[in-house]
């Protein structure tokens, strides 16, 4: 189908995007890289009077990798940032099972994120990290201050980001101008695995875990990350069952076990929820023990 | 009340082009019904098929996912710019025919396109990469191993191998 007509404002700079946005209210949508949105109004599940298109603000295209964290501006595609040298493994790794690679030429890695479908891989990563999102408003009463004091920024954890199935934090007014995935901490090792029908589909199931370890490579902390088994991403604690035990001798099944008692899907067309529970418990041993070789590896 | 009206000029396979659209006309049917190039088809219209891939600034993406509008500027490369310089069919177009890797030809425009930007990254991809590299293109009629076989061909005489 095609999509609906609506009002098309290109904005130069974000005030300018701001403005637009305050005055279309929940009419606005902002269009970046488009491929989550322009399918829902090609079938017309949606159909908002203004779209905010932010593909002419250059200033929002970046990759800031700095040492605590890995900053993306709302205009950086998924292969711009899996091809930039600083961006951490887990990051690289799930960006590049985000659909396909023309999907990824063009779809916008704070677009996935903002969309929040609790099926792709970006806002788990977002949780994992415990990174955040850098929301701007235009300020109450623009036009008699600096252009930079016209902007009113607030920082959401993505703990209090993802509300619920495709619903976060932004409001009608706001833009997402950046995520912010924090660095692992030293002697950290993550790995991102997922199962699909077809390589590109949207994951089954899609599991990230983040392992840390002291001095004396014992571990100290592991966290699971999941994709598809939730209305948001779902981090499940899994220190308690490795905890203490030297890398080497740690049983991931017994985190896989249990990982697989603390999350709770549905049974829908594409899997039944004891399928995916399974597939909780074997990708998190899987993946807990590839990340634990790359903790070891760095430290 | 008639939609406003938007200016879109791209360089489409290195030719000027221009049209007065609105806002919601999708690259993909502005390339068939504002230009009159047909090559690329419409399959799903929501970015899964991938018949109606082309290269945007050398780069595959899917064109139903776009609006001109928004890509008013840059260069766009369809099928029907994959040929040789001669007129004749380009080495990826070769390697379909030479591999039977079309049968109704409907999604055949989007392998081309996916193909021809996957071998300036990759120009001697192994079985398996191929498979993977033709990963977003679905096609209905004659499965996938005569294509694969066309990825691997298509490689083989852009290293111009004749092979």
């Amino acid at each position: 189908m095609k999509p609906p007509p609506f009002v098309y404002h290109r904005p130069a700079s974000v005030v300018a995007a701001l403005a637009t946005l305050a005055e279309a209210g929940e009419d606005g949508k902002v269009l970046a890289g488009g491929q989550s949105l322009v399918p829902l109004l090609n079938m017309r599940l949606t159909q908002p009077g203004h779209l905010v298109d932010i593909n002419r603000i250059r200033e929002l295209s970046y990759v800031d990798a700095g040492s605590d964290a890995v900053r993306v501006g709302a205009l950086t595609r998924h292969a711009e940032l899996a091809r930039h040298p600083g961006v951490p493994a887990l990051l690289r790794e799930a960006t590049g099972c985000v659909a396909h690679p023309a999907i990824r030429n063009r779809g916008t890695t704070v677009g996935s994120i903002v969309h929040a479908d609790p099926a792709a891989e970006l806002p788990a990563v977002l949780a994992l990290l415990r990174g955040s999102v850098t929301l701007a408003s235009a300020a109450a009463r623009p036009g008699r201050a600096r252009p930079d004091q016209e902007i009113v920024r607030r920082s959401v954890a993505a703990a209090d980001f993802f509300l619920g199935p495709l619903t976060s934090a932004v409001r009608p007014d706001e833009l997402a101008v950046e995520a912010v995935f924090p660095r692992p901490a030293p002697r950290s090792g993550t790995a991102w695995l997922e199962l699909s029908r077809r390589k590109g589909d949207f994951a089954l199931c899609g599991t990230g875990v983040l392992v840390t370890l002291d001095e004396d490579r014992r571990v100290t902390g592991a966290t699971g990350a999941y994709t598809g088994v939730g209305p948001v991403p779902v981090l499940v604690e899994l220190t308690e069952a490795v905890a203490g035990r030297p890398v080497d001798a740690v049983d991931w099944d017994r985190a896989g076990t249990l990982a697989a008692g603390a999350v709770a899907p549905e049974d829908d067309i594409h899997a039944t929820a004891a399928y995916r529970r399974q597939l909780v418990r074997v990708l998190s041993a899987r993946a807990g023990a590839a990340a634990a070789r790359m903790a070891v590896a760095d430290g | 009340m008639a939609e406003p009206m938007h200016e879109v000029a791209l360089t489409v396979n290195g030719v000027p082009r221009g049209a007065a659209v609105p806002a919601r006309r999708l690259l993909s049917d502005f390339l068939r019904h504002d230009l009159g190039l047909t090559g690329t088809h419409v399959g799903c219209e929501h970015g899964v098929c991938g018949a109606c891939t082309v290269l945007l600034d050398g780069e595959p993406v899917r064109s139903c996912l776009l609006f001109a509008v928004t890509v008013d500027g840059a260069e766009v490369t369809t099928v029907e710019g994959c040929r040789s310089a001669d007129g004749g069919l380009g080495p990826v177009q070769q390697a379909f025919q030479d591999c039977h890797g079309l049968q109704c030809g409907f999604c055949t425009p989007g392998f081309i396109t996916t193909v021809t930007a996957y071998l300036r990254e990759n120009p001697d991809p192994d079985q398996e990469q191929a498979r993977d590299a033709i990963g977003g293109n679905l096609c209905r009629c004659t499965g996938y191993q005569n294509i694969v076989a066309s990825v691997l061909r298509a490689a083989q005489l852009q290293r111009g191998g004749a092979g």
